[in-house]
């Protein structure tokens, strides 16, 4: 069975959703504490939600200095797989691990609904479960989720299709440069986005749009090429 | 020697600042005419033991350049006294 790690920062909040959404795709999930340097041979590390160190200073930037994080750039080095939902994708971008930065919403508001997302790629290790183009509403909870980047490391996103996903249907929530909800990085084994999928991923919450995101973990064969469905 | 240094961060020009944006229009709405381009960062300030003022500076510029402001979004400036 996949071992995935949830990690857990002070301030973390969406932890167990994610822990929930793991183990219902079939795939051993474990909680793995910031202070920890030891991922439990985890061949998926998840960097959930929330607010950790409580966004002080830049959202992200603390935690990235946390000792769990040189096992995850570790972890990264390797052509391990790393993903990182809001939160854990600003984590990702103050780590240097993803290009880019996310900064305040441009209509400065804490944004919190469900949004339209457009999957832009299907050959990573979590995407693989989606069709490319599938549009689904995931909701988003965040108020620095807008992605921006220089000019020049957005020519290479787009030329080397590395924009994992994009909000659609006029729906960009944030100002996001090129409606750009999530990205990766050169090899796909990286990958960070601001919607919560985990939070639409058990009917019981009113959607499972987003189950495939932990199916595709669930099903992904580490060291091989993740498998696509188009 | 401890020195002092004063740390200024702000969202690098070109980028858009919402808040910024909307202080100016709050200015505009009080009447202060005239007042643009505001940009909203922050201040840091520190104490730091070194042996000169030159490796104080390099010191805090290093601070800046790993945690205090991010790269790509930010631009920095310090002053150092005694």
């Amino acid at each position: 069975m996949l071992r995935v790690a949830v990690v857990r920062f002070p301030g973390s909040n969406c932890d167990w959703d994610t822990y929930h959404a793991v183990a219902g795709a079939g795939a051993d999930a474990r909680f793995v504490w910031h202070r920890d340097t030891d991922l439990q041979q985890a061949e998926v590390v998840i960097l959930p939600g929330g607010f950790s160190y409580g966004d002080y200073l830049r959202s992200g930037a603390i935690a990235r200095f946390s000792p769990v994080m040189q096992a995850v750039q570790k972890h990264a080095a390797a052509g391990g797989a790393v993903l990182g939902i809001c939160n854990g994708f600003q984590i990702l971008c103050e780590a240097q691990l993803l290009p880019g930065a996310l900064v305040r919403n441009d209509r400065l508001t804490f944004v919190s609904r469900p949004v339209w997302v457009r999957v832009e790629r299907t050959d990573t290790f979590c995407t693989s479960a989606y069709t490319r183009g599938t549009e689904m509403r995931i909701p988003v909870a965040h108020g620095d989720g807008c992605y921006v980047a220089d000019d020049d490391t957005l020519r290479l996103l787009e030329a080397e299709g590395r924009v994992v996903l994009r909000y659609t249907r006029g729906e960009n929530p944030n100002g996001s440069v090129a409606d750009i909800a999530g990205v990766c990085n050169p090899a796909g084994t990286v990958v960070g986005f601001m919607p919560h999928p985990e939070r639409y991923a058990d009917p019981v919450t009113g959607s499972d749009v987003g189950a495939g995101f932990f199916r595709s973990i669930a099903a992904w064969l580490p060291g091989g090429t993740a498998r696509s469905t188009t | 020697m401890t020195y002092r240094v004063h740390i200024r961060v702000v969202p690098r020009a070109g980028l858009l600042d919402p808040q910024g944006q909307a202080v100016e229009h709050a200015l505009a709405a009080l009447g202060f005419e005239g007042a643009g381009d505001v940009r909203i960062g922050r201040a840091i300030e520190l104490a730091i033991d070194a042996r000169s003022a030159d490796a104080a500076e390099a010191s805090a510029r290093e601070m800046c350049e790993r945690l205090l402001a991010n790269p790509v979004t930010e631009d920095y400036s310090l002053v150092v006294e005694a």
